[in-house]
């Protein structure tokens, strides 16, 4: 494979990715391509809690909640995955057992990444031995800032080898913290390069967390990894995204870079606690035409 | 040999056809000329029927006005010339062009779908770009109107009289709006006609015109093929003549009017230079070459016709760009969804493919993505050529259609050069990172307008026009209103 000089990722302008935000939230998603993209939502959701107040009961009702969103509406998928700390990753695997839920664990001193290798591989492995299917390390941003972009990439892959090649990696850049999105794009031509599976915008313990323009420019990184490897990154926007119109906003945009294929829960998640209850009423308005009650709605 | 990966677009998932509403307003069966303040029945009693290019079907029958009819649309702006409009203060006369300004926002959506069936271009352009546009440069020259004074200080502006103007079918009502607002402000009076293609929003703006209490005969409004345009360019009493259209109109009118007292602006043709370097946001600079080429149908005199990218760049462009051709949405302009659509005339889509075919003929590489038309109207798929050279006519002559010609370029100079070879010069796009190279650029890009990392972008304050034979004068801004106006 061809050498990637990180100090050179290809520069982006903003103004130009902001008028694409608004060419694809000018969009009209009515009617069946609604409830198909609102049911496609459902299934991408990485259902999360990722709170210090987390205990077993919380997260078994929340195992429970993916796959069973609603069932006075026969035929929902269940959500992609929960995602909890990794003291919680053998209770949800027993839980979620035979359901097609994947387990997913937050690793790597979530969410500030502050912490020694050591530490950071253990609390991996610790993940990967209790049976998760899927691991969301944080970059090291404070490193990436002084321009350590070795150090960054090295870290990826050592987590990815303790992964192994069948658990798959998510790796959070935290966009927040890094600022510009010529540096969300370096940040995520790095992660790829390291072995990511997954690229992911935020912890969702930092504001701002998944904007559209951010996940615009590390869909276009995806795209040129792509181009280059034949390889499929996945993308996940975490943290900020709770009403439908948005997340359908999301798919489309997803659909005009990477093409239809990208549009399944192996190459696309959502990271949201909220989110599922919105699309569960926008799908309840479509079939019934009222819009009903949150309350009619289980909070979690 | 490397392997090529395609993005692949088909996908399960599609949008629902999401039609604009068309039920809050009808159009009349009839429109008729709109002279002094009325509307009024053509001298020679003829009209001419203006479709829908989309489905080719008949919207309504348009009044055609002949030479008496541009006599008395003339004698009435020049009446309301003297005893109205030349009277009034610069404050008075900016309170009525700020009435139609608001009132074309308060009637934007009958606009925006009136414009979408008669011209054929997407909805999502006339409700986002043309209607809010004509009202913003409404706004803006209504703000000068008293200010001439301050616009020109220590020159004594004066308004000219009565101006004849004669606009494309490209953009009616944005193309009324840039020739009536500055007109108006400047203190002249009227004589506007429209195309043949596209005269219906024109009769919409009549109505507005009514609305806002304008006294008869400031503004009048006639439709016609070129020989009623060449009425207004020979009448002896119009003082000055703005057109917009084609080059070779354009030199006509030159012809006619030299040796009189007529004033004149002319906004001609194009072939803009879009210019990518290694160092640009590429992805960003697709969207742009798309904006640039494919926006209204190309049916735009300073498209971006003509794409030159560096070469060490170019294989991963133009694979962008294709894959961003393929997610593009041809279809019903009603549909907010749609991103391009019909070609305006029977007429213009048979230009257009002659010059795919001459394209093609001259071993010019195409690319066209395989969308469906639908099967009536007139359709152009978005198409680029690859393999051209400089001395290819697809490169050199103005196709006013989503056709793109695509070069490669070595440095700096040899892109200026290339750029700047052609007869015309409205406008030109360059890409970069570097806000030095920007600079270098515009100063030695012969275009009116040049765009830096955007295209296609317009505002009320930012003045337009051409060098060379894409014409003289400039639209907008404080630069276009000393054409409406002579100095001590």
């Amino acid at each position: 494979m061809e050498k990637f000089d990180f100090f050179n990722s290809p520069p982006v302008d903003q103004v130009g990715i902001e008028d694409r935000i608004s060419r694809i939230t000018a969009r009209s998603i009515k009617k069946e391509a609604k409830i198909q993209g609102l049911l496609m939502t459902l299934n991408m959701i990485d259902l999360t809690t990722l709170e210090g107040a987390d205990t077993d009961e919380k997260v078994k009702q929340l195992c429970f909640k993916a796959h069973h969103l609603h069932d006075e509406l026969p035929g929902l998928p269940t959500t992609a995955a929960v995602c909890v700390y990794p003291n919680f990753v053998k209770l949800a695997v027993n839980e979620l057992k035979g359901t097609g839920v994947k387990v997913a664990s937050v690793a790597t001193a979530f969410p500030s990444g502050q912490s020694s290798p050591e530490i950071k591989i253990l609390d991996t492995k610790i993940a990967v031995d209790h049976g998760a299917d899927e691991v969301d390390m944080v970059i090291s941003r404070g490193k990436f800032h002084s321009g350590e972009f070795n150090f960054v990439f090295d870290e990826i892959a050592m987590i990815k080898e303790v992964c192994g090649k069948d658990v798959r990696l998510k790796v959070i850049l935290e966009t927040g913290e890094i600022g510009t999105l010529d540096k969300v794009r370096q940040a995520s031509d790095i992660a790829m390069h390291a072995g990511a599976d997954f690229i992911k915008t935020s912890t969702g313990k930092i504001k701002p967390a998944a904007t559209l323009p951010v996940t615009l420019v590390m869909l276009e990184a995806i795209r040129d990894y792509y181009y280059k490897t034949g390889i499929r990154i996945g993308m996940k926007p975490a943290g900020g995204i709770s009403n439908s119109k948005l997340a359908l906003h999301y798919l489309l945009m997803v659909k005009e870079v990477l093409g239809g294929s990208w549009l399944t829960n192996e190459y696309f998640r959502f990271g949201a606690s909220s989110l599922a209850n919105d699309v569960l009423l926008q799908i309840m308005k479509q079939k019934s035409g009222i819009y009903q009650s949150n309350d009619y709605f289980s909070k979690v | 040999m490397k392997k090529e990966h395609q993005i692949d677009f088909s996908s399960d998932w599609s949008l629902a056809p999401a039609l604009e509403n068309t039920s809050h307003f009808k159009l009349k069966e009839t429109y008729d000329l709109f002279i002094n303040g009325k509307f009024v029945k053509p001298h020679s009693g003829s009209y001419f029927e203006t479709i829908n290019p989309s489905n080719e079907k008949v919207l309504a029958k348009v009044a055609e006005a002949d030479e008496i009819d541009i006599d008395l649309a003339v004698k009435a702006a020049r009446k309301a010339y003297q005893t109205d409009w030349s009277k009034l203060s610069g404050k008075e006369r900016g309170k009525y062009i700020y009435r139609i300004a608001r009132i074309i926002q308060e009637r934007a959506r009958e606009f925006a779908v009136v414009e979408t069936l008669n011209g054929g271009k997407p909805i999502r352009e006339s409700r986002d770009i043309d209607i809010p546009l004509a009202a913003a440069h409404f706004f803006y020259y209504a703000g000068w109107a008293d200010k001439l004074e301050y616009a020109f200080p220590n020159r004594n502006p004066k308004s000219l009289g009565v101006a004849g103007q004669i606009i494309p079918w490209n953009f009616p009502l944005l193309m009324a709006a840039w020739k009536i607002a500055p007109a108006l402000a400047a203190g002249n009076t009227v004589v506007i006609k429209s195309s043949e293609t596209t005269p219906l929003t024109l009769y919409l703006l009549a109505e507005v015109i009514i609305e806002a209490g304008l006294p008869p005969g400031v503004v009048n409004i006639v439709s016609g093929a070129g020989v009623t345009g060449s009425h207004i360019v020979n009448h002896p009493d119009v003082d000055k003549i703005a057109f917009t259209g084609s080059t070779a109109v354009g030199k006509m009118i030159m012809k006619t009017i030299a040796g009189t007292q007529k004033k004149s602006t002319m906004e001609l043709g194009g072939k803009a230079a879009n210019i990518i370097f290694d160092d640009a946001a590429l992805d960003q600079a697709v969207e742009g070459i798309v904006n640039g080429i494919f926006f209204n149908q190309g049916h735009v005199c300073c498209a971006g016709s003509r794409l030159y990218v560096q070469e060490s760049v170019f294989n991963v462009v133009v694979q962008k760009l294709k894959d961003r051709m393929n997610s593009l949405t041809v279809g019903d302009p009603l549909d907010k969804n749609t991103d391009i659509g019909a070609i305006n005339s029977r007429k213009q889509l048979d230009t257009i493919s002659k010059y795919i075919e001459i394209g093609k003929s001259e071993g010019a590489e195409i690319y066209q993505p395989s969308c469906e038309l639908p099967t009536s109207g007139f359709w152009c798929r978005p198409t680029i050529f690859t393999n051209v050279s400089q001395s290819n006519r697809i490169s050199q002559e103005e196709i006013f259609g989503p056709v793109l010609a695509i070069q490669t370029f070595r440095t700096i100079d040899e892109v200026i050069e290339k750029a700047n070879n052609t007869p015309y010069g409205l406008s030109a796009g360059v890409w970069t990172d570097k806000g030095s190279k920007i600079f270098n650029m515009t100063s030695q890009l012969r275009a009116g307008v040049v765009w830096a990392n955007t295209f296609n972008k317009f505002d009320p304050a930012s003045p337009f026009g051409g060098y060379k034979e894409s014409g003289f004068g400039r639209e907008g801004g404080l630069h276009g209103l000393e054409p409406y106006l002579k100095f001590d």
